[in-house]
């Protein structure tokens, strides 16, 4: 926790004070935070930093910093991260993946080089493949459900 | 970036230059080493020396490429190698050595392939999970802890990549077809296919027929293009006949994997073909000399004969006939030569690989780099688009490739039996040719428009370099077991048949039992109820594994179908 309160601290020294007894209500603003090396080049690293937020607007006290870093490491749990993943993955933040947001997902993931007839295919195949209930998008038990089989979640994410 | 099969593409090459460096290792340790450092010298037996006649050019570049003169008379080919029994202080068995090598090296070689087919097929019968393919993808293919902008360049191109490939395969399952046109335009394909193959099959027969009668005449009527015909219209067929088959298949409008696996086939096709006639106009060429020569045998006699005549007028015709005289000191290039056919069968072969390597290279240096630089500079002054419209740049031919690649690996499998370097050479071609085919596909090829995902596994490419393998070691076996060795070159020289070094071994270093048991086990009687046990245990086994994949599948099916009845309720 100390080296990630450096971290933390080296962001914005003037702001960050050392010492933590008081529990000061300190926040840094998410252009600070997307600028880290770990996060630089992530085409997600808004939404990351929007879902770990406490105000919902993207600037994270040091309790949301040690959660955003605690639930990327590699100790975390699965369904912690595949709670975590989701609420990445659902950019309106209304609790569910629709097709908008699995558009721009797609969009994020190949920056923008397939045409706009590819990209319908793949998210009407994404709803086709992982939509169980049938309401054209997917909730949290669809996306579980999805995330738990893949092999290789727990390696990237 | 590339696409996958591209990668498979290097990843096969990349195996293949690994059992080349064990053949190599297999071939120069044990052949080319001991014969160097044990053997005698060159310059101190006729069988080593450069004859006097060809003294002169034999240090020549021109026939050092050609691979005679010194080249000839090396460790590298067959006919240098002394037939005695042991050599130096180690005694170490030449040619018991020669002829197990020569057998190592083909008996490792089936080995290893099945053994990656079986490995191949084990991969693909376990995960074949696809129920989530696209989900996949799209959640799961970004790497979290990439943090370098390059790699996450490169990340991206791939996710494209993987996109497009599905995006492809789905489209395919999803294409209606027109039953009767389709079918119409396969057999028109196939027919415009099979009639290439006749065409070049034929061209190849009549140019070595031509180069009979060019040989007959004498060579030094002729320029370079006479003498060097036959290997030019092969090499230049193996060029241009692949892009007219590609031609032919858009013809027939199949899903991308599929059409190159025709590609594959008609190329390989092709290529036996050609290489099979260019073997049979070889033998022909063979016998038509020995009916104008008389027979091996009798030019053995003749050869004989000859040297005790010349012996003889060494000794000015003053030596009685059953006295022994001390043997007088003969330079060993002033001694006539019976000839030699296992080093030109040799020769010929070292000669077909360096100009396929040669062939090669030259194509990917014009056909690749100079078309990219001439798109990339002339197409400021060019009155349409270069880049889009033709010429643009070139694809990475994938199914040529492959295709030259395990041609290649047969003509070194074939040739390997006579001229030892050939492993050697193949190495050395294939370390450089990786890098620089790597360089020509950086840095002048362009992604396929239709991107597709090779197949699971390289079974394809495996199966037909078994069947290559195959048929290379047919000429040599026949060899060893029908034909009689040179009389005056070789391991073997002076023995009916190669493979009795083996025989001579039992007989002199294994103790006698082992001889008999040997004779016992290698009795007809034994071999052929044998061989029938094994046909029967592999159909045995082809069922079982058959009935063991429905079982798997019908599993498959109730686990999906649990699943989903799990998650609704």
């Amino acid at each position: 926790v100390y080296r990630l309160h450096g971290r933390y601290h080296e962001m914005a020294p003037n702001v960050v004070p050392m010492d933590y007894t008081k529990d000061p209500d300190v926040k840094l603003p998410m252009q600070l935070i997307i600028n880290m090396p770990e996060l630089k080049e992530n085409p997600f690293k808004e939404r990351i930093v929007e879902s770990f937020s406490e105000d919902g607007e993207g600037s994270l006290s040091f309790n949301d910093f040690v959660d955003m870093f605690s639930v990327l490491s590699e100790m975390a749990p699965r369904e912690l991260k595949a709670i975590y993943a989701f609420k990445i993955y659902d950019f309106n933040t209304d609790n569910f993946i629709c097709k908008a947001d699995l558009e721009k997902t797609l969009n994020k993931l190949t920056r923008e080089e397939l045409t706009a007839e590819e990209i319908t295919l793949v998210c009407e195949k994404v709803i086709e493949e992982a939509d169980m209930d049938g309401d054209g998008k997917l909730g949290f038990a669809d996306f579980e459900n999805m995330i738990s089989k893949a092999p290789d979640f727990l390696r990237y994410f | 970036h590339f696409g996958s099969s591209v990668a498979s593409y290097f990843i096969f090459l990349r195996w293949m230059y690994g059992i080349n460096m064990i053949l190599f290792g297999l071939t120069f340790g044990l052949v080319m080493v001991p014969e160097a450092l044990m053997g005698k010298p060159y310059g101190s037996l006729p069988r080593k020396t450069v004859p006097r006649a060809e003294e002169a050019s034999a240090m020549n570049f021109a026939t050092l490429w050609d691979f005679s003169g010194f080249a000839q008379y090396s460790v590298l080919f067959y006919g240098y190698y002394n037939n005695q029994r042991t050599i130096g202080w180690l005694k170490f068995r030449m040619p018991l050595s020669y002829f197990l090598v020569g057998v190592g090296t083909i008996g490792y070689s089936f080995m290893i392939v099945i053994r990656t087919m079986a490995r191949n097929a084990n991969e693909d019968g376990g995960g074949d999970d696809t129920s989530f393919n696209f989900s996949w993808k799209m959640f799961t293919s970004w790497d979290y802890l990439i943090g370098n902008p390059e790699t996450a360049d490169n990340k991206f191109a791939s996710i494209t990549t993987s996109f497009k490939e599905a995006i492809v395969e789905e489209q395919e399952s999803r294409k209606e077809e027109n039953i009767h046109l389709t079918r119409f335009l396969r057999v028109l394909a196939n027919f415009l296919a099979l009639c290439t193959l006749a065409g070049s099959g034929y061209l190849i027969f009549f140019v070595v027929r031509r180069s009979q009668k060019f040989a007959l005449e004498g060579l030094e009527n002729y320029g370079w293009w006479e003498r060097n015909e036959v290997n030019m219209v092969m090499s230049l067929l193996g060029m241009f006949c692949p892009t007219l088959f590609d031609v032919i298949s858009s013809l027939e409008n199949y899903h991308p994997r599929i059409a190159l696996r025709w590609q594959l086939g008609r190329i390989f096709a092709l290529f036996l073909g050609n290489l099979y006639t260019f073997i049979i106009a070889l033998m022909d060429e063979i016998n038509l000399k020995a009916r104008y020569l008389p027979p091996f045998a009798i030019l053995e006699k003749i050869v004989k004969y000859n040297m005790t005549i010349w012996e003889a007028s060494l000794y000015n015709g003053t030596i009685p006939e059953n006295s022994t005289a001390p043997p007088i000191q003969v330079d060993p290039a002033d001694v006539p030569r019976g000839p030699c056919w296992e080093t030109m069968v040799g020769q010929e072969f070292v000669r077909l690989t360096v100009s396929d390597t040669m062939t090669t290279y030259i194509t990917i240096l014009i056909g690749d780099f100079l078309r990219a630089v001439f798109v990339r500079f002339f197409n400021y002054c060019w009155c349409w688009d270069l880049e889009y419209g033709f010429p643009s740049y070139s694809e990475f031919d994938i199914s040529g490739n492959v295709l030259g690649l395990i041609f290649n690996q047969g003509m070194i499998w074939m040739g390997s039996f006579y001229a030892p370097c050939l492993p050697a050479i193949n190495v050395f071609r294939l370390h450089t040719s990786m890098y620089l085919q790597c360089w020509a596909v950086m840095c002048c090829n362009v992604p396929q428009e239709r991107v597709f995902k090779a197949s699971r596994s390289n079974n394809f490419y495996m199966a037909m370099l078994l069947f290559i393998l195959f048929l290379s070691t047919l000429p040599a076996v026949y060899t060893i077991v029908s034909i009689p060795p040179s009389f005056d070159c070789g391991p073997f020289s002076g023995k009916t048949r190669m493979f009795e070094v083996i025989s001579e071994t039992l007989e002199h270093d294994f103790p006698s039992w082992f001889g008999k048991v040997f004779g016992y086990a290698s009795n007809p009687g034994l071999i052929l109820p044998f061989i029938l046990l094994m046909v029967l245990s592999i159909y045995y086994l082809n069922a079982t594994s058959k009935s063991y994949k429905e079982a798997n599948l019908e599993l498959k099916k109730k686990l999906q179908s649990v699943r989903k009845r799990e998650l609704l309720i």
